[in-house]
């Protein structure tokens, strides 16, 4: 029976480092004797089940910064729920102290303060060192990759994806699942699938022309004398949201009926725990929990989401392991008589100065970079801001994008993908290659630049508007905001789509936006096959070397109507 | 504006556009028409039949569809939002194990797909479905 008692508690507080107010001003040192990674590990084994939930990653073999939003609102049944809460409302509706190392690592709060105090978070070396405490514990631990984990990097990007895959073979997960890795191009991904040592999962993922499925849908795993079933869900909208010339022939959705078809069947199959290994976006895995009975977990990802405890939607319970490497998730679980009883969740916040490296990974990682370290290493500039890219609606490493391609391009206005990935930096930082390629790198990153009349340019923004504020979840693509430089708009999220998006203005001369004139636009990441331009890294590193110091202004373009 | 070697993306562009068109009163009326004829002018009630589609299209030049009806003696596939809103009916002999159609239809642009099932029983059944017909391109 699980009661209200274990979802209110929070799980995070062994993190929290009591009687601090404020941002302290100690050391790296000092926090690091405070907090201990004892006390990250604390864990009170419960039941017979144990899973280990990192999804989201993006390549992030080494530590990172990684700033979580300020805004990220939530539509419709959504609005106001987790994980649409951020900053001081997510502290209080935790009951996290502000200045904490828990404020730290969940909430945009005081973030470059904090990032001095409490360091960089992740590192696959320490996310190593967790999964190896945990396995000693319970040496039949589930460990499950979530997707998005050979793209966002450098290494990723010259390495198609190897380096990723070496090293998370390292960590000897027992099934994944994907939504990047498809922009490998099908053929790399068979490639890497043939060979791994655990299964690639996808019930969603069927062959467009045959309506048949293309990869194994779930995983029997026999632990702790009980059968569990783990589903795998790849990201429903990839031929939508990614290049579908990459992966032709392959067609994904949400499919709710095959879900509950596959449940049934594993189900029948004798499984006594159902764990959906999912890359739908939370808003999705919400309302598909509430419409497809007898799936006990829901490991969610793809809107790299962090939440210190489980979200629980009738009998089934909502995961969210955060991304980039920055949080390992333990869920134990007491399943007896094909029901569970009773559980234990910890999201584990992976702070690089405090846990230990495992020395094997560590070397490992090492590898895999050695080839790319002096590319990696090489400044480029520096930032006299923090450098981001979570948000709805702008962040400042899109606004530097942003500011680059129109210099660079002499374009009056610029689009930026919606993306959530991509680490931060914190002022004064310099920016490193390795920087600038962990904001941009992907297999699509042509810079083009072409005309477009104001009405074309609404329509866009309309038609990602209502990717995100759909009020529906099965209509989003749990991607955020296009970016947009040298041009400002207003955003009713509450209205339909057609009317969310008024008062566009070319910035350069406060004039409107005149629907039938052309704008010369420069963008990236178009998911059109042939698309031509330089590689936004190229256009990026131009314009930061240019400037030396990249400031950036605060972003006051989108105003924000509906919340 | 100059058509360029980039016309890849204004073509992708181009194709949104039609978005922004919304279905006018003459196509509402031709989809209750088209829907009165085949019912005799009978009123499609809820339940007894399911539509199968994609929330949001892949491709809206083909889209997946699926209508089951048990009991039915015929199913009328309605595109409400395209210029000719009749997509196709399907009749099921005494005998059809299954009252199942799949097809795969054509989009112009978001719309309500309308199944309208013609029972053994004289009765008629309706559903509708949604379908989000998109630029796409900023997910993840």
């Amino acid at each position: 029976m699980i009661s209200r008692r274990d979802f209110l508690q929070v799980a995070m507080a062994a993190s929290a480092i009591t009687g601090v107010s404020g941002i302290g001003n100690w050391s790296r040192l000092a926090a690091q004797q405070v907090l201990s990674q004892e006390d990250l590990l604390r864990f009170e084994t419960t039941g017979n089940v144990t899973l280990v939930h990192v999804t989201d990653i993006h390549a992030q073999l080494t530590p990172i910064w990684f700033r979580e939003p300020t805004v990220n609102i939530g539509v419709g049944s959504n609005a106001g729920l987790p994980p649409h809460v951020t900053g001081a409302d997510f502290l209080k509706m935790f009951n996290v102290a502000p200045g904490t190392a828990s404020a730290y690592a969940l909430t945009d709060q005081d973030f470059a303060a904090l990032a001095g105090t409490y360091g960089k978070m992740g590192g696959l070396d320490r996310v190593s060192t967790v999964i190896n405490a945990i396995r000693a514990d319970r040496p039949d631990a589930i460990l499950l990759d979530g997707g998005d984990t050979w793209q966002g990097s450098m290494t990723a990007l010259r390495t198609n994806g190897q380096d990723m895959v070496n090293v998370l073979n390292a960590l000897k997960p027992d099934a994944m699942t994907s939504h990047w890795e498809f922009t490998l191009g099908l053929d790399r991904v068979n490639e890497i699938v043939e060979g791994l040592p655990f299964p690639f999962l996808g019930a969603n993922i069927f062959d467009a022309e045959w309506d048949e499925p293309a990869y194994e849908p779930y995983t029997m795993i026999d632990r702790g004398g009980v059968q569990v079933a783990v589903i795998g869900q790849a990201f429903p909208y990839l031929p939508i949201a990614n290049p579908k010339w990459m992966f032709p022939n392959l067609s994904f959705g949400i499919r709710e009926e095959r879900m509950a078809e596959v449940v049934a069947e594993v189900r029948d199959a004798g499984a006594e725990l159902v764990v959906l290994l999912s890359h739908n976006g939370f808003d999705v895995d919400r309302k598909l929990a509430a419409n497809v009975p007898g799936i006990d977990v829901i490991l969610t990802g793809h809107t790299h989401d962090a939440l210190p405890e489980p979200v629980q939607v009738g009998s089934t319970l909502l995961i969210a392991s955060g991304s980039h490497g920055k949080f390992v998730t333990r869920l134990d679980l007491d399943v007896q008589a094909g029901a569970v009883k009773g559980f234990q969740h910890k999201l584990i916040p992976i702070f690089s100065d405090v846990i230990a490296p495992d020395p094997t990974v560590a070397q490992l990682i090492t590898d895999q970079r050695a080839p790319y370290q002096a590319e990696l290493t090489e400044v480029l500039g520096q930032s006299d801001g923090t450098l981001y890219r979570r948000g709805n609606f702008n962040g400042t490493w899109d606004d530097l994008l942003c500011n680059a391609l129109i210099e660079e391009r002499e374009a009056d206005i610029a689009l930026s993908p919606g993306f959530r990935w991509g680490p931060s930096l914190i002022p004064g930082a310099d920016i490193t290659r390795e920087d600038l390629f962990g904001a941009t790198a992907m297999s699509y990153p042509n810079a083009y630049r072409t005309e477009m009349t104001g009405e074309m340019l609404h329509t866009i923004l309309e038609d990602v508007a209502d990717n995100l504020f759909n009020p529906d979840p099965y209509y989003q693509q749990g991607g955020d905001m296009v970016r947009v430089g040298g041009m400002g708009y207003r955003i009713d999220v509450t209205k339909p789509q057609g009317s969310r998006i008024t008062e566009m203005t070319l910035l350069k001369t406060g004039e409107a936006i005149d629907p039938a004139r052309s704008y010369v636009v420069a963008g990236w990441a178009s998911v059109n096959e042939g698309t031509e331009g330089p590689p936004i890294w190229d256009v990026a590193e131009a314009y930061i070397r240019r400037k030396g110091t990249v400031s950036i202004d605060p972003n006051a373009t989108v105003k924000v109507a509906g919340i | 504006m100059t058509i360029t070697r980039r016309k890849t993306l204004l073509l992708g562009a181009g194709a949104a556009l039609a978005l922004s068109v919304p279905f006018g009163v003459a196509q509402a009326a031709t989809v209750d028409e088209a829907i009165a004829t085949f019912t005799g002018g009978a009123e499609a009630t809820e339940g007894g039949i399911s539509i199968s589609a994609p929330e949001i299209a892949e491709n809206g030049n083909t889209v997946p569809i699926s209508v089951t009806a048990e009991g039915a003696a015929s199913v009328m596939i309605l595109a409400t939002g395209n210029p000719n809103a009749e997509v196709a009916t399907f009749n099921f002999g005494p005998l059809a194990g299954s009252r199942t159609a799949s097809t795969r239809i054509r989009l112009a642009q978001t719309q309500e797909v309308v199944a309208v099932a013609k029972m053994e029983d004289g009765s008629f059944r309706r559903a509708n479905a949604t379908v989000k017909v998109t630029i796409g391109g900023c997910g993840g």
